[in-house]
C-alpha cells in the first residue's frame, strides 16, 4: 500500500543518495588532481591483501581492546546494513518487514541484529569514554587533533549510539503493537523483548514511536552516509580501494625517478638517447617538479590515503621522532594533505579543515603560503623523520605516510637546494670522496692492513 | 696447542679478475664499514670468518664508493642515482652475482633499489649470511662459553626489519651463542629506530625533549636490568647510536655493544 509517506520517503531518500553522489564526485575530482600512477600489478596479492588487512582488520588486532570493539561497530555495521536493505524496500513499497518471509533465517538475522546493535552501543560508550574521559594520547594529543577532528570523532559515535536507540524503540513498539494485536512478529528479538514493556501499552503512541524510530534512523543513515566525506569516518568506504592498491614491495624500496636517471645517463654517456618528454594537450613538454611542493605533486594514490586515514594516530604514537617531543607526526602530514586538497579542489558539504596559523600554534610555524609545503607542513617537521617505516607499518588501512615526507623532502632539496647545511656537506662530501665523510676514497681499503687469523696448529 | 697468526691479504675484484678468477660472493664493506674506526673492527671480524670457513669472497677496495643511500633517503636522488649507476657500471662490468654486506642500508639500496637502475645482484646481509654457515656448520662457536649466563639483547634495524622484514636471522645467530637472550619491549615490526636511518646519522636532531638513541638505549639498559650485559647490533649506524646512548648513560663499564659478526668472531676464537 503505497502513500503519502512512501513518497516523503522516496523523496528524502532520493536527496540524500543524490547528496551523496555530488559529494563524492567532489573527493574523486580531488584525488584526481595527483599525478598519475599505475597500480595494476599482482591482483590477486592485492585482493589478498584487502581481504586480511581491510577485510579481516589484520592490522587492527596489534592492539587487542580497540581491536575488539572495533570489531563490534564493524560487523555491526555490515549486518545491519542487511537490516536497511529491508527498510528501504519497506519504505519505498509500503511493505511491512518484507524480508520476513525468510522464516527461521530471520529469526536469526534479526536476533544477531540486535545484539550487534547491543555491542556497538556498549562499544560506542567506551570509544566515547577513551576519547573524552581517560583521553588515550594518541587520540587526544598533537596539535592536528583540534576542534573539528576531535568533535568529528564523537558526533559519529553519539550518531551511532542514537541510530541504534532508534533501531530498538522501533523493534520494541513493534513488538508490543504485534502483541496487542494478538499477531505473532516476524523475527526474533532478544534485546527488544527485554524492554518490550518499556512504551507502556497504547497502541497510538506504539504506533507513533515505531514510525518514529524507523525515520530517525532512515534519516539518520541518509545524514551520515552524508556526513561521511567531511569526515575521518569516510574509512568505512576508503579503506578497501587503499589497501587493494598498497604498496606492495619491500618498505625499503623508495621511488626511483626516471626523468632523472635519463638526465644522470645522458651526463655519462653523450650517445645516450634519452626518451621524448611527455607532452601535453597543446604539444608543450610537460615540466615536472621533482618532489612534491604542493598536492597536485603527490601522486592519486597518496591523495587517496589522505582520504582513508582514520586520524587513529596509531603511526604518531608510534613514530620515534613523536615519541622524543620532536614536531613530526606522520599523522598530520596526512591530515594536513587532506585539508590543503580541499582547500586547493573542492570540500564536501561540512568539512573543516585545521589551519593552524589561525589557530595559534606555537611551534608548528606555517607561512601564508598556498601551498602544501609550508603552508602546512614545515620543513622542521619533514628534516626529523627517520624513514624507519614504524608510521607505515602501524596504520591499519595501509597508508604511506613516508612516501609524502619523502617527496616533500625531495622538493626541498631537489627544487629550493634547502636541506640543512650539515647535509649539502654530506652531499658534498659524497660528490668528491664517495663518502658521506670527509675521507680521501684512497683511504677507504686502509682497515684491511694487519689483519691476522690465528691458526691453531 | 701454540696459536699462530696469519697474516690475511683481503682479496679485491681487480686482482681476481686479472688473473680471470671470479669470487663466490663480493663483500659490499660500506662507508661505515671502512671509515668508522668502530665499525671497521667489524668489517675485521667479518672478513676473519670469511677467511676462517674458506670462502672465495673479495672485495671492491678503493673501487667502491657509497651507494648514495644517504643521499637518497635525504631527498638528494640526483646525487643518489648517480652514484648508483656508477657502482653499477662497476658491479657489471666484474660481472658480480652475489653481494654480502654488513651495513642494512647498502643492503637495502643495492638489493631493492638497484635494479630499477640496472643492477641486479643477489643481495644477503651479514645476518643471513652468517645464520647459513651456522646452519650448515661451517661456524661452530665453539668458544660459545664465553657468553654464558651473559645477557644479550637485540636492537632491530629498521632497514632490516620493518624494511626488509628479516626479524629472525640476526636472532638465530644469538641463539647460537648460548647467550641469555632478552628481549625489549618494542622489538621486531614494532622496534625502535635508533634515531640514525633518514640521513639523520649526518645532521643534528631536530629540537625535542630527548634524542631517539636515548629513548631507545634506556629501553635497552632497563631489559638487560643490573650487571653486564650486551646490546647487539646488525648495523653501523645503530652501533653508532646505542654506543653514544651508553655513554650518555653512562654505562660503558657494564654493557658493551658489538655487532653480531663480532660476537660470532670472538666465539669462535678468530680474535683475541
Ligand atoms: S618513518 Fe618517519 S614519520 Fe614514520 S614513524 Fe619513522 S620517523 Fe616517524
Ligand atoms: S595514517 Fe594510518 S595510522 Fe596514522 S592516523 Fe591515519 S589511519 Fe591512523
Amino acid at each position: 500500500m503505497i502513500g503519502i509517506s512512501n513518497i516523503i520517503f522516496l523523496i528524502v531518500a532520493a536527496i540524500g543518495i543524490g547528496l551523496f553522489v555530488w559529494q563524492i564526485r567532489k573527493i574523486r575530482k580531488n584525488v584526481l588532481m595527483g599525478r598519475d600512477l599505475v597500480l595494476e600489478d599482482n591482483p590477486s596479492e592485492r585482493i589478498n591483501k584487502t581481504l586480511l588487512v581491510a577485510f579481516g582488520q589484520q592490522k587492527m588486532f596489534k592492539r587487542m581492546l580497540p581491536a575488539i570493539l572495533h570489531l563490534f561497530v564493524y560487523v555491526g555495521f555490515l549486518v545491519i546494513n542487511i537490516e536497511v536493505l529491508e527498510i528501504l524496500i519497506d519504505g519505498i513499497f509500503g511493505t511491512h518487514r518484507v524480508l520476513g518471509f525468510m522464516g527461521p533465517v530471520y529469526d536469526g538475522l534479526m536476533a544477531v541484529n540486535e545484539i550487534l546493535a547491543a555491542l556497538v552501543i556498549i562499544a560506542c560508550v567506551m570509544f566515547l569514554w577513551r576519547r573524552n574521559v581517560t583521553r588515550v594520547p594518541r587520540l587526544a594529543t598533537g596539535v592536528e587533533m583540534r576542534a573539528w577532528p576531535r568533535m568529528d570523532a564523537n558526533v559519529i559515535l553519539i550518531t551511532e549510539i542514537v541510530l541504534m536507540f532508534a533501531l530498538f524503540a522501533f523493534n520494541i513498539a513493534d513488538l508490543k503493537l504485534a502483541e496487542l494485536n494478538g499477531q505473532e512478529l516476524a523475527g526474533a528479538f532478544p534485546v527488544s523483548q527485554l524492554f518490550v514493556n518499556a512504551f507502556g501499552s497504547d497502541a497510538g503512541t506504539l504506533a507513533t514511536i515505531a514510525s518514529v524510530g524507523w525515520w530517525i534512523h532512515i534519516i539518520g543513515i541518509l545524514a551520515f552516509m552524508n556526513y561521511l566525506p567531511s569526515s575521518k569516518h569516510f574509512h568505512i568506504i576508503m579503506a578497501f580501494p587503499n589497501v587493494y592498491y598498497s604498496k606492495l614491495v619491500p618498505k625499503g624500496k623508495f621511488t626511483t625517478n626516471p626523468a632523472i636517471t635519463h638526465e644522470i645517463k645522458a651526463m655519462l654517456d653523450p650517445s645516450y638517447q634519452p626518451p621524448a618528454p611527455e607532452v601535453d594537450a597543446e604539444g608543450n613538454p610537460v615540466m615536472q617538479r621533482f618532489g612534491a611542493k604542493d598536492v597536485e605533486d603527490l601522486t592519486w594514490k597518496q591523495l587517496m590515503d589522505a582520504y582513508t586515514c582514520t586520524e587513529c594516530g596509531r603511526c604518531t604514537s608510534v613514530c620515534p621522532a613523536n615519541i622524543t617531543g620532536k614536531l613530526l607526526s606522520p599523522r598530520k602530514i596526512v591530515m594536513d594533505t587532506r585539508d590543503r586538497m580541499e582547500e586547493k579542489g573542492e570540500h564536501p558539504a561540512i568539512f573543516r579543515p585545521n589551519h593552524y596559523k589561525e589557530m595559534g600554534v606555537e611551534r608548528v610555524e606555517t607561512t601564508e603560503e598556498k601551498t602544501l609545503l609550508r603552508g602546512y607542513i614545515t620543513p622542521e617537521e619533514l628534516w626529523a623523520c627517520t624513514t624507519c617505516n614504524a608510521c607505515v607499518e602501524s596504520c591499519p588501512v595501509n597508508i604511506d605516510q613516508l612516501s609524502t615526507i619523502m617527496d616533500l623532502r625531495r622538493y626541498l632539496v631537489l627544487e629550493e637546494s634547502a636541506a640543512p647545511a650539515s647535509l649539502n656537506a654530506m652531499f658534498t662530501n659524497i660528490e668528491n670522496n664517495g663518502a658521506p665523510w670527509a675521507f680521501p676514497a684512497s683511504d677507504r681499503f686502509n682497515w684491511a692492513d694487519e689483519l691476522y687469523l690465528p691458526s691453531k696448529n | 696447542m701454540e696459536v699462530n697468526k696469519k697474516l690475511i691479504k683481503v682479496p679485491t675484484m681487480a686482482e681476481m679478475a686479472a688473473n680471470g678468477q671470479e669470487p663466490e660472493v663480493l663483500f659490499w664493506v660500506g662507508c661505515a664499514g671502512s671509515f668508522d674506526d668502530r665499525y671497521k673492527r667489524v668489517t675485521r671480524a667479518f672478513v676473519q670468518i670469511l677467511e676462517h670457513v674458506g670462502i672465495k669472497y673479495a672485495v671492491l677496495g678503493t673501487e667502491e664508493s657509497c651507494t648514495g643511500e644517504p643521499a637518497k633517503r635525504a631527498g638528494n636522488e640526483f646525487l643518489f642515482q648517480m652514484q648508483a649507476l656508477t657502482n653499477i657500471e662497476v658491479l657489471n662490468a666484474y660481472n658480480i652475482k652475489k653481494i654480502v654486506t654488513a651495513c642494512p642500508h647498502c643492503f637495502n639500496t643495492i638489493k631493492n633499489e638497484y635494479p630499477d637502475l640496472g643492477g641486479n645482484y643477489e643481495v644477503i646481509h651479514h645476518s643471513t649470511f652468517l645464520q647459513q654457515l651456522i646452519n650448515e656448520g661451517k661456524v661452530h662457536v665453539q668458544g660459545g662459553e664465553a657468553f654464558k649466563g651473559q645477557r644479550i639483547t637485540y636492537h632491530d634495524s629498521c632497514y632490516l626489519g620493518r624494511a626488509n622484514d628479516i626479524y629472525e636471522a640476526p636472532r638465530d645467530v644469538l641463539a647460537a651463542l648460548d647467550a641469555d637472550l632478552v628481549e625489549m619491549k618494542r622489538v621486531r615490526a614494532n622496534g625502535l629506530c635508533c634515531g640514525a636511518g633518514g640521513a639523520q646519522m649526518f645532521k643534528e636532531p631536530e629540537p625535542g625533549r630527548k634524542d631517539i638513541n636515548v629513548e631507545r638505549t634506556e629501553e635497552a639498559l632497563a631489559t638487560l636490568g643490573k650487571g653486564k650485559g650486551v646490546i647487539a647490533t646488525a648495523c653501523p649506524f645503530c652501533m653508532v647510536m646505542m654506543s653514544d646512548g651508553v655513554k650518555n648513560k653512562e654505562q660503558e663499564e657494564n654493557v658493551k655493544v658489538f655487532d653480531i659478526a663480532e660476537l660470532i668472531a670472538q666465539a669462535e676464537g678468530l680474535t683475541k
